[in-house]
């Protein structure tokens, strides 16, 4: 296991400062929530994160080792993305998809070695998709989609999970669904990094959170810390109240 | 997937084979055939196959193969079920480089002028379409490949224009209708070594094309090299397709259709279908040259033409059944 660092990150895009000197701290075995306005600069922070994107200034760390030297198939091997609203191009079946998530461990040719087989059985089974398996992926609902992404991410056993908005256009009860499972792989000892708007998932499952306002990390820490009125309020610029009760806690916005 | 598909495509082109190499205006019967290939001295029959029609059927096959399979890769990297080789602007550079040759006469003087100068044609089309494209993603590429393509179009619809003769504008015309009729072992050891080094290209981008199906961010995240993989899917049709359109002029369709024949057969998987869409390019190519001898209304009717009548109904199918079953 081993941490995530993003040191001095800054990134320009179409000649715009979309990252500022981000330095950034991702635990190992920990779910942190990136957290932050749109625009903010998230997505652009998990790509980098992930080895997606080469920052122009300052270096990316996992393990002490620098991503480029780690290696494009070393980082595949090692690491999971999933963009915002994945999506899958052709009619291939749920369990191609899922193999897929193994293209970095597989030689350049020839068909998908026997011994990988058991791995993709544990994921559908994992994911509830055994009676989804030979479904056309292009015809899933959001939910099942979302389950079969998150199959595909964790079939290869990655040490890190990247996720850019999971739950976008996915109904309370999937979205849910889908935040559990997240934290269940971090319980499990991944390192988990997600995107979310939705700030009450985020309460529920982040252990750490990192805030992003304007290419800049506003700040990051343990989730209890950042999660109250004041730090979100000036986060996203509006008056915010954290309820705590019996059922756990909650945010309300007040305009 | 399916285990059987390419023994049974093979079986099939086989077929065909045996076929188009007794069909013609001179009949040969399976005996004949077993007879001219162990006769120590060259019969007619023997001759007839082995300078004729046998040089024909590779340069078919080779040029069928490297249609589907491009077209197969293009669609796979493109992610888009309209893809075709021709996108890239390599079969018009291709076209135009033989026109130049035809319309300066120069094909009059030297008889492989006119593949060699489509040829060039092809890769410096396909080179120009490289440059425009090379800061940008896929999108820039599709464009960059329709603009020189329209140049390349632009250049043959001026020489048919400034044609000295009706003959000159005649011999173009009919050359991008595209044949393999009077093709030789020359046009096949030219074309040849070419479409081989460009299938080898496109084969290796058959696990990439897989992980394409989860889009370019994914793919990279799995491990892809998206440019390699862009520059392997260009270099592979600008070799490989730039050689066949040279030779046998604008096959159309092909390339296109190809892949969609397999693709249900192959589970979808985009990688999947690449030798199986070469295969069945050949099969298509070869069969449409057979049926170009079988079919008389008058004048030989051109290879090109008749797949492309054959082939375009296909198309209007294929856009509809997109239309409908589009993720």
């Amino acid at each position: 296991m081993s941490d995530l660092v993003l040191e001095g990150v800054s990134v320009v895009r179409r000649g715009r400062l979309v990252l500022d000197w981000a330095d950034v701290h991702f635990a190992a075995g920990r779910l942190t929530v990136v957290i932050g306005a749109n625009g903010a600069g998230k997505s652009t922070l998990l790509e980098v994160a992930a080895g997606l994107l080469p920052p122009g200034r300052g270096q990316v760390t996992l393990g002490g080792a620098p991503l480029a030297a780690i290696g494009r198939q070393g980082l595949a091997r090692r690491r999971a993305y999933l963009p915002q609203s994945p999506r899958v191009d052709w009619a291939i079946s749920v369990e191609r998809v899922v193999a897929l998530g193994l293209s970095a461990h597989l030689p350049a040719f020839g068909g998908l070695p026997a011994i990988w087989q058991p791995r993709i059985d544990a994921a559908l089974d994992r994911y509830d998709l055994l009676a989804l398996r030979d479904r056309p992926a292009t015809r899933l609902s959001g939910g099942e989609l979302a389950r079969v992404m998150l199959a595909r991410a964790t079939v290869g056993e990655p040490e890190l999970l990247i996720v850019d908005e999971p739950t976008a256009g996915l109904d309370p009860r999937h979205a849910l669904d889908a935040a559990k499972r997240l934290r269940a792989l971090a319980d499990a000892g991944h390192t988990v990094i997600v995107a979310l708007h939705d700030l009450d998932l985020a309460l529920r499952i982040a252990d750490d959170v990192v805030a992003v306002r304007n290419g800049r990390i506003a700040v990051q820490g343990d989730a209890e810390t950042i999660f109250t009125g004041e730090m979100l309020g000036a986060l996203y610029d509006v008056a915010v109240r954290v309820t705590r009760d019996a059922d756990g806690a909650s945010i309300r916005f007040l305009d | 997937m399916n285990r059987w598909l390419i023994p049974l495509l093979l079986l099939a082109l086989a077929a065909l084979s045996v076929a188009s190499l007794l069909s013609g205006t001179i009949w040969l019967s399976p005996a004949a055939l077993a007879e001219a290939a162990r006769a120590q001295h060259p019969t007619l029959a023997g001759l007839i196959i082995t300078e004729i029609r046998l040089p024909r059927l590779v340069l078919g096959i080779l040029v069928g193969a490297i249609l589907g399979l491009s077209g197969a890769v293009l669609q796979g990297l493109l992610r888009n079920p309209l893809a075709e080789p021709g996108l890239l602007g390599v079969s018009a550079g291709a076209s135009l480089g033989a026109v130049i040759a035809i319309y300066f006469g120069l094909a009059a003087h030297f008889a492989l002028a006119t593949p060699l100068f489509g040829l060039v044609g092809g890769l410096v089309t396909a080179g120009l379409a490289l440059t425009l494209a090379r800061s940008g993603g896929t999108l820039a590429l599709i464009l960059a490949g329709a603009a020189v393509s329209s140049i390349a179009g632009a250049g043959v619809s001026l020489a048919l224009n400034l044609a000295p003769n009706p003959y000159a504008a005649y011999e173009i015309m009919t050359w991008l209708m595209g044949s393999l009729a009077d093709r030789s072992w020359d046009h096949v050891v030219l074309a040849g070594p070419f479409i081989l080094i460009g299938a080898a290209l496109l084969l290796a981008t058959a696990r990439a094309i897989d992980a394409l199906t989860l889009g370019e961010a994914q793919a990279e995240s799995l491990g892809v090299n998206l440019k390699r993989i862009r520059l392997l899917a260009l270099f592979g049709t600008a070799l490989g397709v730039g050689a066949a359109t040279a030779v046998t002029g604008a096959i159309g369709f092909v390339g296109l259709i190809a892949p969609h024949i397999v693709r249900p057969l192959v589970g979808h998987r985009p990688g999947a279908t690449l030798v199986p869409a070469a295969i069945a390019g050949a099969v298509i190519v070869t069969a449409a040259d057979i049926a170009t001898r079988l079919v008389h209304f008058g004048p030989e009717i051109r290879l090109g033409v008749f797949v492309s009548v054959v082939g375009a109904p296909f198309f209007l199918w294929l856009v509809l059944h997109v239309r409908n079953t589009a993720p």
